[in-house]
């Protein structure tokens, strides 16, 4: 499983990279969710991957899982959630007054990276 | 007494509150609370800086948790120096934004706030995880305070700023889950006993995840490869905002000085001094280009951002010369180039207001209406910023280039420093008789700039003189605090204390 995981995380960091990359808001802000749900997943697992460990003491036979990393996690979303929100606004905004959503703000559709 | 370390992040968060609750209510109420709160912070931050003078920390345990456990704030004579520069400069800036550039929407005072909160509580925190959320807090009141009074320009800059600095939270959070796979504990105190402690097998493994953190942190602080973003944005922030600004590069240094000198310092064993060989040579690339940027900038605005990557690049090479005496240098020199940038970037927009639609471009124009004033005023910050006696920036660099073995460090730092000196001078006394004395012949029709924005700037630039006056003083406490700094064994026991901290067993070596 350990394998599974990190080759899905190395995944989702590469796409990730290469749509940040990319020269338009949209598949940037795709490249960013993407990169994001990596660093969460890795966060996650961090606390080392455990099937049938519960994240609280005194509930299993003995055995449980780090419930630090879940914590450092959930805040890690909402503020990544906030993040996205925020820049999902900003590009709709510069696609507004920019008239165009390349990144540098091009106005010309034939410009670099069109 | 304990209690008042938390203060300068609950105060302004309450403030922000407050402002964010009486959104709807007059300009002149929102004026007057936002800048009782911030005023507030002085006193705050000299009543904490007057505690760890001697040489003691405060330690507040919040939920009395115990550390490691729980999260601590940790007050020791840098943070304390951090909080009183905020202050210092967060007052002019609130004092001139409070005429004129807070009516462009209804939050800018609790945003304000809300970026005093992150600032002050990144330097508080003792705790890495804490760092990332006050760094998100600051950033996020950041992108919206750089954004406020909209335009075209701000949107593009903007932008770029956002993307970058989301990519570098990403890494942040990447280098913060591998230290604590491999550690165990977040807590800045504990990483240092931990990572000292680290056998070969987990070094390299947490040297990327220090140098992660140098690539997060250089992207905050400006450092070469990754400054691109800071002249553009800075040049589109209105002049309060780009005068609070000053600090968020610092914000990257300080926490580069922070956890360079602490977890990965001269005592970390395998990892001991983990970055300062890929400092020294950035911190003085990223002054060559910067002074070289100034050298090619056509706005004044965009001069003075690239001023600030060069001021960034000094701190820099005197950290990374790992020494007590040029450590102290670099703080000097911190506090004169944050107050300077900040009374520069306020001047600068009221230049551009009387310049009429040429703003601050550095070409002929009409006139400003007060070239006596003005001019004096940007004379005294050239002065400063260039490092010509009398002013604060000869002393701060003075102490800089006396502290530097011969050697070829010695050849380096003085060959650079001062030929970017001589780069600066060059640019500023263009930028000033481009502005003052290459006019157009017009009479000006702006208005003369009204006494709170003036005071803004005059209280800024005041701290050149100030510092040079009081440079003794000034810089012993700056000694204590590089000496504080290069003994993190007293920070350590601060916050552990002698106990015997029992350990979650999670090592690499006890997976199944």
């Amino acid at each position: 499983m350990e394998l599974l995981v990190a080759i899905m995380i190395g995944l989702l960091t590469a796409c990730g990279i290469y749509l940040l990359l990319r020269a338009r808001t949209f598949p940037v802000i795709m490249g960013l969710t993407l990169l994001s749900y990596a660093v969460n997943l890795f966060l996650f697992v961090m606390g080392r991957l455990g099937q049938t460990q519960p994240a609280v003491i005194g509930v299993g036979d003995g055995q449980y899982t780090d419930p630090l990393p879940q914590a450092l996690v959930l805040t890690a979303i909402v503020i990544g959630f906030a993040m996205t929100a925020f820049v999902v606004s900003l590009a709709l905004r510069a696609r507004g007054e920019l008239h165009s959503d390349h990144v540098d703000g091009n106005a010309d559709p034939r410009g670099p990276g069109a | 007494m304990t209690h008042t370390i938390i203060l300068p992040v609950l105060l302004p968060l309450l403030t922000a509150l407050v402002l964010m609750f009486g959104s709807q209510r007059s300009l002149a109420w929102k004026r007057g609370v936002s800048l009782a709160a911030t005023a507030a912070l002085l006193p705050l931050g000299l009543l904490l800086l007057q505690q760890v003078y001697s040489g003691a920390y405060g330690v507040y345990v919040l939920g009395d948790w115990v550390a490691p456990f729980g999260i601590v704030l940790v007050l020791d004579r840098l943070s304390a120096l951090m909080l009183v520069l905020t202050a210092l400069l967060s007052l002019p800036a609130l004092l001139y934004a409070s005429h004129g550039d807070d009516n462009t929407g209804p939050n800018f005072h609790a945003l304000f706030q809300f970026q005093l909160m992150g600032l002050n509580g990144a330097f508080l925190t003792g705790d890495l995880f804490n760092l990332f959320v006050f760094f998100e807090v600051l950033l996020i009141a950041s992108y919206a305070l750089l954004l406020h009074g909209a335009g075209p320009a701000r949107s593009r800059a903007g932008l770029h700023y956002v993307i970058l600095n989301l990519v570098g939270s990403g890494l942040f959070l990447l280098a913060v889950g591998t230290l604590y796979g491999i550690t165990g504990t977040l807590n800045m105190a504990d990483l240092a006993v931990r990572v000292a402690a680290a056998g070969p097998a987990d070094a390299p493994l947490l040297r990327a995840a220090g140098l992660l953190l140098l690539v997060v942190f250089a992207l905050k602080a400006a450092l070469l490869p990754l400054y691109f973003w800071l002249p553009r944005a800075y040049s589109a922030a209105s002049a309060p905002v780009a005068a609070l600004f000053a600090i968020m590069t610092k914000v990257g240094v300080y926490s580069i000085v922070r956890v360079y000198s602490l977890i990965f310092g001269a005592q970390a064993g395998l990892l001991a001094d983990a970055a300062l060989a890929w400092l020294w040579p950035l911190a003085l690339a990223t002054l060559v280009l910067g002074a070289l940027g100034a050298l090619a900038a056509r706005e004044l605005r965009t001069l003075i951002a690239y001023l600030v990557v060069v001021s960034v690049g000094t701190l820099l090479a005197g950290f990374a010369l790992n020494n007590s005496a040029a450590l102290a240098a670099s703080l000097y020199y911190l506090l004169h180039s944050t107050l300077m940038a900040g009374g520069l970037f306020l001047l600068a927009g009221l230049i551009r207001t009387q310049r009429g639609a040429e703003g601050d471009q550095l070409h002929p124009a009409a006139p400003v209406s007060q070239p006596a004033l003005l001019g004096s005023l940007f004379f005294l910050a050239a002065v400063a910023v260039v490092g010509m006696p009398p002013l604060s920036g000869f002393i701060g660099k003075l102490l800089l280039l006396s502290s530097v073995t011969p050697g070829t460090q010695w050849i380096w730092l003085w060959a650079i420093v001062l030929g970017s000196g001589l780069l600066a001078l060059i640019t500023l006394s263009r930028a000033g008789s481009q502005l003052f004395w290459n006019t157009l012949d017009i009479t000006p029709v702006a208005p003369r700039a009204d006494r709170l924005r003036l005071a803004g700037v005059v209280l800024l630039l005041a701290s050149a003189p100030l510092l040079s006056l009081f440079a003794e003083p000034v810089h012993r406490y700056t000694q204590a605090t590089a000496a504080q700094l290069y003994a993190p064994a007293g920070y350590i026991h601060a916050v552990l204390g002698e106990r015997d901290i029992p350990r979650l067993t999670i090592g690499l070596e006890e997976l199944p």
